[in-house]
């Protein structure tokens, strides 16, 4: 393996958070929140300190790197980012437990939501933006981040292809334009784009400028950490409405978006993954609407937090307005369904993703055919493109391994920590599929405080897991790729 | 600038290595996904599965905002259906062709407008045509030419009994007594930029700039025979084979090729009525003696294997063959090869990846676009001619008083039929023909980016 090249690709990632904790520093400073700015400082000299080392340690670098390297610089990056970004919470004091802050660190980055605070409001500002803002750094990715600012072109430059397919969730990723640099960059500038249309949206509807800020980024990267204890409940029924929108828009594949600019509205129309995205979108408020209008004063209101909920689940945001946890157990079952499935390919969403769902379901009704007629050979079409054999074979090594993942971490937290079916079960579903408050327990109106130590460990391990899709950290464990030979 | 290249075969991915470094935007086609992918991994370039030929792909791939379409397929009906389809969908759209087969290859040219092609290109043909110039050099490896065949680059093996042994290159001249260049040093597979402090060794390949009137000269005053080539053993009767026979025979070569399948060799006879058809295995080294090995000026291995090539090459070496050419068509072990004694070594696809970089870089920049680009000292440098024009800088500005960059080297001046190998009080004017080395780290598009300001 290359070493030397991962490290200055670690270092690189490193000084990147360094950056992103500038703005940060800004607004603990703006509201004379000290403590908060000086461990924020702190914090950002131990990065730097660490880059200069890694940089002076990888010095001439040779450009090897496989598909192997790729993945592991990714998962080890994806854990170095979140061990150096919880410092501050820790070194601040308002997070005094570093499992805790590391918990609430890896739930941002990886856009879970999921949160340990017990009274979110006592947060201070500059800490708050900061655990906001490391959503909109996960949603889209701080590799992909880094290939649209650090020049890595030149010769051999294909191994950066290696580093968009380990951070980049779907099942089969690629570039939208030849040059890697030019991707990464178009994928920020729509990603930015959305971001500050959905601020401005906000703070028309008269959301304060800091929670307007908060929440578009925890929108942007379908991550749900909300800066109100209610989460978003409290504001104006035209303030969800925004976030019920720009949710959707976010769980929306990227490529899409690329599509429009160039007008190539038929593309983006005939979309089969879209086009399924867009009917579980409306089956589900629908049926939700309908099994819970019971409960509201009219069938508006009812379709409003339908839609909210629906949303927020299938985006993997996790932002409530209403606490889905009493909901009527069809709905509820609804949404463990929404929280299987999540968002689109290519987005910043979580979950196994559309397009493998309707991979799997089309491989399903293959293997139906093969069964009934054991000689027909039938290829698997997407949009009007066969898929590879290859595809198909590790969207269904993506499900085994998502099973086996799910249930040996719903076995070790039950393990220690004995809550209901419904909460271990929902904890385990929303922090692997990066969605964030279950049901029950870690409902939206509860969170993780109660777990033990163990089990905070591994709904750590599922949030990353979920946000990487599971091998950019599998392979760490795996012999093989620390192996000379492979 | 966007760039289409249909078919990721051998000539596409030589094609996408230099390309993409020159910084393009790239998209190649291919029906094959494991090819694609494979190129994807090494090089920033984007992919499409598919045909080619057919608007679908074409459309995938982006035809209508491109600005060059580069058909490299096996077939050449493809690329030429492929280079057809792409001009219909976008008609400022630049197209080049790989025709290799030739019976296509004179119909193609004459039909260029009608088939819509801006370049084509033919890669046996442009390896014959480089066959041809070394034999004409014999003891030279490699053999370059710019400014319309007045200036060359050869490269030379340095041999242990060598008057140039163990020589440092500032007395080069006292001992060739003609003024040239030594431009690069391949030294145990690295390139180096001597000066004239650097002492030549045993096995050194070297790099000369010399005119084309001071060339034989400079090899008779090293001991290099400028004995005529009368004789040529080709191994292998494929296109190449052809196209190289019928030049040699033109110039009243004789020429004996050896060619195993039976059809083929009654082909030939056909088309080659003045050379040697030998029906025969010439893996066989009996075989090859039989036929005269020891007694040929030169022998050219030509076979479709690259293996049986070097391995011919080896033989002819130890027989004391004067000279060998080699011919393979994978340079992926260049390094191995500079270490074996199988004489030149011509890659059919190198040479037709440089026509086509050296078309798209004129296109790139109209104006002072580089007239001829060679590769040399396996790839790590490149000599590129340019022609001075009145928007160059420095015009008539001694070259002591010119900072370059770093690695370049300027190699000749030529002037009309006058020709020069600059020293520091040299200067070009407009309307030169200018010769610059670089090392191949460097992209040169225009002359004004030798310089430093």
């Amino acid at each position: 393996m290359n070493f030397k090249l991962m490290g200055r690709i670690i270092a690189y990632i490193l000084a990147i958070e360094a950056v992103f904790m500038v703005p940060a520093e800004f607004v603990a400073l703006y509201f004379h929140e000290y403590p908060a700015a000086k461990a924020l400082t702190l914090t950002m000299v131990i990065l730097l300190t660490a880059v200069g080392a890694l940089f002076l340690a990888t010095r001439g670098t040779s450009r090897k790197f496989h598909a192997k390297d790729g993945l592991v610089c990714v998962g080890v990056g994806w854990i170095l980012l979140s061990a150096f970004g919880a410092l501050p919470f820790v070194i601040s004091g308002e997070i005094p437990n570093y499992i805790d802050a590391l918990f609430e660190t890896v739930s941002g980055f990886t856009t879970t939501g999921a949160s340990i605070l017990t009274d979110v409001e006592a947060m201070s500002h500059g800490l708050l933006y900061w655990r906001s803002f490391t959503h909109w750094v996960g949603g889209m990715g701080v590799l992909v981040f880094m290939l649209a600012i650090v020049p890595l072109s030149g010769r051999n430059s294909g191994f950066t292809l290696h580093l968009l397919r380990a951070e980049s969730p779907g099942p089969n990723v690629g570039k939208i334009v030849p040059r890697m640099r030019e991707t990464a960059e178009i994928l920020y500038i729509i990603y930015i784009v959305l971001t500050v249309l959905d601020v401005v949206l906000l703070l028309a509807g008269g959301m304060p400028v800091f929670d307007a800020v908060c929440t578009a980024f925890g929108t942007a990267g379908t991550g749900g950490f909300g800066i109100r204890g209610d989460s978003i409940a409290s504001y104006s029924p035209y303030l969800q409405g925004v976030c019920t929108v720009f949710m959707i828009l976010f769980g929306v594949n990227f490529t899409c978006y690329y599509l429009l600019l160039r007008r190539e509205w038929r593309e983006v129309l005939r979309d089969e993954e879209l086009r399924c995205y867009v009917v579980i979108i409306l089956a589900s408020i629908a049926l939700i609407t309908w099994n819970v209008h019971g409960s509201f004063d009219s069938l508006l209101s009812a379709g409003h937090h339908a839609a909210f909920t629906v949303a927020s689940i299938i985006t993997t945001t996790g932002f409530a307005t209403k606490d889905f946890s009493q909901w009527p157990t069809f709905s509820k079952a609804i949404l463990l369904f929404l929280m299987f499935v999540g968002a689109c390919a290519g987005s910043t969403g979580g979950g196994i993703k559309v397009s493998r769902v309707l991979l799997l379901f089309k491989g399903l009704r293959r293997n139906i055919h093969q069964v009934l007629h054991p000689q027909r050979m039938q290829s698997i079409r997407v949009n009007r493109q066969n898929m590879s054999e290859q595809v198909m074979a590790n969207t269904n090594a993506y499900l085994s391994a998502y099973v086996v993942i799910l249930i040996l971490s719903f076995l070790v937290i039950s393990l220690e920590s004995d809550f209901s079916f419904e909460s271990n079960f929902s904890a385990v579903m929303c922090t692997f599929n990066n969605i964030g408050p279950g049901l029950d327990q870690v409902g939206p109106a509860s969170n993780f405080h109660a777990y033990g130590v163990l089990s905070k460990l591994v709904l750590i391990g599922d949030m990353l897991l979920g946000r990487l899709e599971i091998f950019p950290i599998l392979v760490l464990f795996s012999k093989s790729t620390w192996r000379r030979l492979k | 600038m966007k760039i289409l290249i249909a078919g990721d075969g051998k000539v596409g991915s030589t094609l996408t290595k230099q390309l993409s470094r020159e910084g393009y935007d790239l998209t190649l086609i291919d029906p094959d996904e494991q090819a694609l992918e494979n190129t994807m991994e090494q090089f920033d370039v984007i992919t499409v599965r598919g045909n080619g030929a057919t608007m679908e792909t074409l459309r995938a791939a982006g035809v209508e905002d491109a600005e060059i379409l580069i058909a490299v397929t096996g077939k050449d009906e493809v690329n030429l259906l492929c280079c057809m389809t792409a001009h219909a969908m976008n008609p400022r759209l630049h197209t080049i062709a790989r025709i290799r087969n030739p019976e296509y290859a004179e119909q193609a040219y004459m039909m260029r407008s009608s088939f819509a092609l801006s370049l084509i290109v033919n890669p046996e043909k442009q390896a014959a045509h480089e066959i041809e110039r070394l034999l004409r050099y014999p003891g030279t490896l490699k053999c370059d030419m710019f400014a319309k065949g007045r200036v060359e680059i050869v490269e030379l093996r340095i041999a242990g009994n060598s008057v140039l042994c163990n020589v440092p290159l500032s007395r080069l001249e006292s001992i060739t007594g003609v003024r040239v260049l030594v431009c690069a040093v391949l030294r145990g597979g690295r390139m180096i930029a001597p000066d004239g402090n650097f002492v030549l060794m045993e096995d050194d390949s070297i790099f000369i700039t010399a005119t084309t009137d001071t060339l034989a000269g400079l090899l008779r005053s090293i001991g290099m025979p400028g004995r005529r080539v009368r004789s040529v053993l080709i191994a292998g009767g494929g296109r190449l084979s052809y196209y190289l026979a019928q030049r040699l025979c033109k110039s009243g070569i004789s020429v004996e090729i050896i060619e195993n399948d039976e059809e083929r060799c009654c082909e030939l006879t056909g088309l080659l009525p003045d050379a040697t058809i030998v029906k025969g295995d010439a893996s066989k080294p009996a075989f090859l003696e039989n036929e005269g090995l020891e007694e040929a000026d030169a022998l050219v291995t030509l076979t479709g294997l690259d293996e049986l090539n070097i391995l011919i090459s080896l033989y002819g070496h130890k027989k004391n063959v004067p000279q060998v050419i080699t011919k393979v068509g994978r340079f992926d072990y260049a390094t191995v090869l500079d270490d074996l004694p199988v004489g030149s070594v011509i890659s059919p696809k190198e040479l037709c990846g440089s026509s086509i970089v050296r078309y798209v870089r004129a296109m790139h920049n109209q104006q002072g676009a580089a007239v001829t680009i060679h590769k040399i000292a396996n790839d790590q440098a490149e000599a590129i001619e340019f022609i001075a024009d009145e928007t160059t800088r420095h015009l008539n500005t001694p070259l002591k008083d010119i900072s370059l960059k770093k690695n370049i080297l300027i190699a000749s001046i030529t002037n009309g039929m006058k020709t020069v190998i600059p020293g520091g009080s040299s200067s070009f004017g407009p309307g030169d023909s200018v010769v610059v080395v670089c090392n191949g780290d460097t992209v040169l598009y225009s002359l004004n980016d030798i310089f430093v300001d």
